[in-house]
């Protein structure tokens, strides 16, 4: 855990998260992550072996409500922001090869 | 009129003393005038806010019942959705974004026919510590401009500290509202988790975020609570009256708390300023004169609230801001050779430095391998931490401690140290871990004439007490009455 990131595990993180980034930021990401990440390491200090993981802070519980039909943003709304759309549909590039 | 609270104002307005045109004027000839130095707002909507205050001032002298901010113009942080004008988050990637609907807190402003003046700026999805991360624009603090405002919510503070609206919300993830407030000399609070709903807000921690009130006065921030508190279906973490009854946190706001037990940490206060820690103490001696007892306490993990923090809400950042693909709102790049670069390179291109890193880092924490070391760990140390404020309320009505170790810092000072700026939320960020409520008032200055922020927590859903205890203090003192000095 004490290892800094380098610049091959930047990029990897890079893909997951789907952000391009050019040699200078993986560069100085892999730097400034890892000093981060030190600093992060002071957490091994403490023994939680027997703590619960708390992932909200106030106890909240499901809510439920009936399942009633009500009026919904509708395409041209849905739509209104889309950098490309054709008017029922976002549009995308192609996602699938032609078949050779 | 300037020198008006917004309580007063309101009061004013609706007694028919004052025009809510007049004022809503005030407030754009003063925009005209030092805004373009300030930089607070990242829209603003004049004729709109002008024809509204005319429909209120019409329904007052016609007799009519109107909203408790009736005729107030105030300012929005710009990650609240409004159908009106744009919602940017001052981000390149949302900068032509119009929300198709209003964020809860905006509809309960405009039905309590409150006047919004504009859209304040932050830092890029409201993450930083100084509005530097703005990728829209830059706001300095009203107070030194060449130094930062604070932020996230610098926007909201700095243009409420320079007379560019009367009241302002802001959101705080890790110390967003009461760090700006504290830097810019106004009053920030950030209620309880679940206490205002966050349907609306643009998602950054979701476990975290939470919208409070910037305003002029604790009395100002008490009539704000009442405005924008509340249950709300849409938001399935807000929490209901059952589990935590609404009240009206004007209605015994004067009421001291008697009897009252403050909790101090000395040797975690150590870590501020001298200056800084001589306004604190002098604040709690005021508390001590009132009658207060003053207990000292010890919070074994706050040191690892950072720690914690910058996993959790970067976790939580990565996985929100996958939203952003460039398909259905926001920035595409121009010519992407296939799909996978429609999501790369137009977050590339739509993204702020800093977002990059949290995105990174929240993928790194969660990513496999280093999911348990990390986010897993970071889980577990929030539970300690909530566990150290669960025992201290046992014995402390609320704790007081410093908002920040230092007054506002220079433009620039920590840019290119990430690590070092996210220091600067060291006694901020706990109780977003916690879930708990905490405000910051003014409480003096230092010898460069910055303003000093008093910041008391309380226990969850313990607004109304909170607001009372910092009350007590606002009526000792003038700091809140005190303006900085802008030639527009």
């Amino acid at each position: 855990m004490q290892k800094k990131i380098d610049e091959a595990q930047v990029r990897k993180v890079a893909k997951l998260a789907r952000l391009e980034l050019n040699d200078k930021e993986v560069e100085e990401f892999a730097g400034q992550l890892s000093a981060i990440l030190d600093y992060v390491a002071r957490m091994n200090e403490l023994d939680t072996n027997d703590v619960e993981p708390l992932a909200h802070c106030l106890p909240i519980h499901n809510v439920f409500r009936e399942d009633t039909i009500k009026e919904s943003l509708g395409t041209e709304k849905t739509l209104a922001n889309a950098p490309q759309q054709d008017g029922s549909f976002f549009k995308v590039p192609k996602i699938l090869e032609e078949p050779s | 009129m300037n020198q008006l609270s917004a309580k007063e104002l309101r009061d004013k307005i609706k007694a028919g003393e004052i025009k809510s045109v007049e004022a809503t004027k005030a407030v754009f000839e003063r925009i005209a005038k030092v805004e373009p130095t300030v930089g607070a707002y990242i829209s603003i909507f004049e004729e709109q806010a002008l024809a509204k205050a005319a429909q209120v001032d019409k329904r007052i002298a016609g007799g009519e019942k109107v909203g408790e901010l009736a005729g107030l113009p105030v300012a929005v942080k710009d990650n609240m959705c409004t159908t009106f004008g744009t919602t940017t988050c001052a981000s390149k990637i949302l900068a032509n974004f119009h929300a198709p609907y209003n964020a809860t807190v905006v509809e309960k402003l405009l039905s309590s026919d409150a006047i919004i003046a504009g859209k304040t700026n932050l830092d890029e999805f409201a993450m930083g510590s100084s509005t530097e991360n703005s990728g829209l624009k830059r706001t300095v603090n009203p107070w030194d401009i060449e130094r930062v405002p604070g932020g996230s919510s610098g926007g909201s503070a700095a243009g409420l500290a320079a007379g560019l609206c009367f009241a302002a919300l802001g959101s705080d993830t890790g110390g967003s509202i009461r760090l700006p407030a504290s830097f810019c000399g106004v009053v920030g609070l950030k209620p309880t988790y679940g206490r205002v709903s966050r349907y609306g807000l643009v998602a950054y921690g979701s476990s975290l975020d939470q919208i409070g009130p910037v305003t002029q006065t604790v009395e100002d921030c008490a009539l704000m609570m009442n405005v924008i508190a509340g249950y709300d279906p849409a938001d399935s973490t807000s929490v209901d009256e059952k589990t935590a009854p609404l009240c009206d946190y004007l209605a015994k706001l004067d009421e001291p708390v008697k009897g009252l037990k403050i909790g101090i940490a000395p040797k975690f206060n150590a870590g501020a300023d001298e200056q800084v820690r001589k306004a604190i103490d002098e604040a709690i001696n005021t508390y001590r004169n009132l009658g207060a007892a003053i207990i000292e306490i010890d919070m074994p993990h706050f040191d690892y609230a950072i720690a914690a923090y910058y996993m959790v809400a970067t976790a939580e950042a990565s996985s929100n801001l996958s939203r952003y693909d460039g398909v259905h709102y926001g920035h595409r790049t121009r010519n992407p050779n296939d799909y996978i670069e429609v999501y790369t390179k137009s977050r590339a291109e739509g993204f702020g430095k800093e977002v990059k890193r949290r995105i990174m880092l929240g993928t790194y924490a969660l990513s496999s391998g280093y999911y348990d070391a990390y986010y897993l760990k970071a889980l577990k140390v929030r539970n300690l931490i909530r566990g150290d404020f669960v025992s201290v309320f046992e014995k402390c009505d609320c704790i007081m401690m410093p908002v920040s170790p230092t007054t506002a810092f220079k433009m620039g000072e920590k840019l290119d140290d990430p690590l070092k700026m996210y220091l600067s939320d060291i006694y901020t960020i706990a109780v977003n871990l916690a879930g708990i409520p905490g405000i910051s008032i003014p409480c003096g200055f230092d010898d460069k004439n910055l303003p000093i922020g008093l910041q008391i927590l309380a226990p969850a859903f313990g607004e109304e007490n909170l607001l009372r205890i910092a009350r007590m203090y606002e009526k000792q003192t003038d700091w809140h009455r005190k303006r900085p000095n802008l030639n527009g």
